[in-house]
């Protein structure tokens, strides 16, 4: 906004005196001009398909139609059989998305702490451990998690040595588990837990630490009073930008669960390509964004961070 | 169905997990496009799957022309890795010879990992009769039945593919297209069992072997339904080629149901149970009988497959030109060329499927004579025996007896 905003003061300031009105809304329109682009896409590419899919899920099948013909009704008892048949798969997706980003927050903020204001002074340090922390997007998520699967398959040296210690019982495993699903969610989305809480600690003003050690403060109290209320805004949109995608990841879900880790984007896939059943799948769509809202929105009022919205 | 990698792909299986990932990537997966969310970017193809809402037959306008004269070439939807490749010139050797005798450019595109993903894709354009910028699809027998059923192919003019003659005869009538007027077979497969022959040392000789205590959590089935469900069904003594309904189907779900929840089956899966077979945490699966050709011939002889002995299941691709396609007769040279024994040969060498054409054994025999021996590329009439064809569901069936099996496999 402040580019757009210093833009059309330029314009304005352009003008002669008498004509101060007019450079004024020349000024706004110009705004919105490049507004435009934004929101032809968003509303080609967001507000269309939402609509389509809210309409798709109140759909009913065609008596004695092809698989996957569907005629356009109201019918919305399409969402009480969606969420009576598939709350365990919605509740799972939550409860995997809520530990993978506590988990996330707990391996992330000491990494952006450390990065920020341990390492600040240090460029080459600072610039070298953030390279390392986005290293992992040089290649494509699906390809590292297939290589998790190698990495904790029953005959690798890790499952090994985890049985060896008792751990694991002796036939235990990792893959195909609900342990190794969380764990592949937080590794993917720890880039994305970091980076906010980093460039939020970056800014953090070193004076406010020695005025905590003015006021007798020690580390740990400093910490507590003042550098973690100050690194709150980074926290909220790490947290988010890990929970929202997590909830509704799959790939994860596939390729390191089994069929008891399903997730709900497995479902709608399942629904949508395996079984053409496109207003179930509409529905839980419908659901699940609706209930990542309403999440958020309730933990972004407690944490009284409205203004990030 | 998913394909297995072919001879020349690196043999450790991680490398080879990125070369398929990178393969898949190539053409824009499902898993690839929905794993951006799963709400956002999957309601493109919402819009574009239920925009016309599947009317059967469409509304079209007349049937479109056929500019092949003009437009020298021909554009081909395969799965991946299912044609003769070379690394090192990166071409396909056949289509090259076949653009070199007839002038036909062929565009080429490993655009199918998923029956339904593809339908999905394309079946609001081919509903209203529009060029799905494919000339030749290629799908397997229950959805090529149901585009054919729905009037999305072109019939084939057969005096434009003089060896199409060469079809097995066990191949020429089939129940979805009486008297193959709209569809030829590319490859054909066998499901069945298969096992790590150093822990298993007994082998499998029937589906229920799978269920064995020392097998507990290292066994995977198949997410593709009619063949786990299938091979189920013939343990029980059904012929899954006849005339059986909700009853046997259920009871062999019920199976099914039973050792997933017992902790028996470890994973419900594509192509991928091929890594787990690699890695160890599968020791036995219900599986297709390419991928273990192939899983053998790069890791070692390792496994084996076999059709258990109540019998295993048989399907097929089968090459279609879709309704808006305006290069007919080039899609129709290019599916005559692939009848012949000598090329067809030349591609079982390396996608080795069962091949659908007459000759090709004798073909092979001259330069490779240990394939034209093998059993699951060219088999005998005993093996064949022991395979069925997975009856033709109605659209009703079909939706509540995937619906069924989603469910139990955790969808």
């Amino acid at each position: 906004m402040s580019i757009v905003s210093a833009l059309g003061h330029g314009q304005g300031g352009g003008g002669t005196s008498p004509a101060v009105a007019a450079p004024r809304r020349r000024a706004r329109g110009g705004a919105y001009l490049l507004l435009a682009p934004g929101i032809a896409y968003l509303g080609l590419f967001f507000v269309i398909p939402v609509v389509a899919l809210l309409v798709t899920s109140l759909y009913v099948p065609v008596p004695g139609g092809e698989v996957g013909q569907f005629a356009p009704a109201f019918e919305w008892r399409n969402y009480t059989a969606a969420l009576a048949t598939y709350w365990p798969q919605l509740v799972r997706s939550f409860a995997y998305a809520f530990v993978a980003t506590v988990a996330a927050l707990a391996i992330g903020y000491p990494m952006a702490y450390v990065i920020a204001v341990r390492a600040r002074g240090r460029p080459f340090l600072q610039g070298l451990l953030l390279v390392l922390v986005i290293a992992p997007f040089f290649t494509s998520f699906i390809l590292r998690t297939i290589a998790w699967k190698q990495i904790l398959a029953d005959e690798s040296f890790v499952v090994s040595a985890i049985r060896a210690v008792g751990l694991l019982p002796p036939d235990g495993r990792l893959t195909a588990t609900g342990f190794a699903v969380v764990a592949g969610l937080t590794y993917n989305f720890l880039p994305f837990m970091t980076l906010p809480i980093y460039a939020n600690l970056e800014r953090l003003d070193p004076r406010m630490l020695e005025a905590g050690a003015d006021l007798y403060a020690d580390g740990p109290t400093t910490f507590r009073r003042v550098t973690l209320p100050l690194s709150l805004p980074g926290v909220v949109s790490g947290t988010l930008l890990t929970f929202i995608p997590a909830s509704g990841d799959f790939v994860n879900s596939v390729l390191l669960g089994n069929t008891s880790t399903t997730m709900i984007g497995q479902v709608v896939d399942s629904r949508f390509f395996k079984v053409s059943d496109y207003p179930t799948a509409a529905a839980l769509s419908v659901v699940l964004m609706v209930a990542i809202l309403v999440l958020v929105i309730a933990y972004v009022r407690r944490a009284g961070t409205e203004e990030l919205l | 169905m998913t394909r297995p990698l072919p001879r020349g792909v690196p043999a450790d299986p991680v490398v080879r997990a990125l070369v398929r990932a990178q393969l898949a990537s190539r053409s824009v997966s499902r898993r690839s496009v929905l794993a951006a969310g799963a709400g956002s970017a999957g309601v493109a193809a919402l819009l574009a799957a239920c925009g016309t809402g599947g009317t059967p037959g469409g509304q079209r306008s007349g049937p479109v022309e056929d500019r092949s004269a003009d437009e020298k070439q021909v554009r081909w939807a395969n799965w991946t890795l299912y044609l003769d490749y070379d690394d090192e010139s990166q071409t396909y050797p056949t289509l090259e010879r076949f653009t070199e005798q007839t002038g036909i450019e062929v565009d080429y595109a490993e655009d199918i990992d998923d029956n339904d993903a593809y339908y999905g894709k394309v079946q609001g354009q081919l509903a209203n009769g529009q060029d799905i910028g494919q000339d030749i699809i290629t799908l397997t027998d229950w959805m090529a039945g149901r585009v054919i059923r729905l009037g999305y192919t072109q019939p084939l003019d057969k005096a434009n593919i003089p060896n199409a003659s060469n079809l097995l005869p066990s191949l020429q009538d089939v129940s979805f297209d009486p008297g193959r007027e709209h569809s030829l077979t590319w490859q054909s497969g066998f499901g069945g069992v298969a096992w790590n022959k150093a822990q298993v040392p007994n082998g499998i000789r029937t589906v229920s072997d799978l269920w064995a205590p020392e097998l507990a959590g290292r066994v995977e089935v198949l997410s593709e339904m009619r063949d786990t469900v299938g091979l189920i069904m013939l343990e029980q003594g059904v012929d899954v080629a006849g005339e059986w309904g909700d009853d046997e189907f259920f009871a062999a779900l019920e199976v099914l149901e039973q050792q997933i929840s017992s902790g028996q089956i470890r994973q419900v899966k594509g192509n991928s149970y091929a890594e787990d077979l690699v890695s160890g945490d599968a020791l036995a699966v219900i599986g297709w009988s390419g991928d273990i050709t192939v899983l053998n011939f790069e890791n070692g002889e390792n496994w084996e497959f076999a059709l258990p002995e109540a019998g295993g299941t048989l399907w097929s691709d089968n090459l279609m030109i879709p309704v808006g396609s305006p290069h007919k007769a080039n899609a129709e040279a290019l599916i005559d060329y692939y009848y012949d024994p000598e090329v067809a040969a030349e591609v079982a060498a390396y996608v080795n499927y069962i091949c659908p054409v007459e000759g090709a054994r004798e073909a092979m025999d001259a330069f490779d004579p240990s394939l034209a021996e093998n059993p699951l590329i060219f088999p005998d009439d005993a093996t064949l025996a022991r395979s069925h064809v997975f009856r033709a569901l109605s659209a009703e069936e079909e939706t509540r007896y995937n619906d069924e099996f989603q469910s139990v496999i955790g969808n």
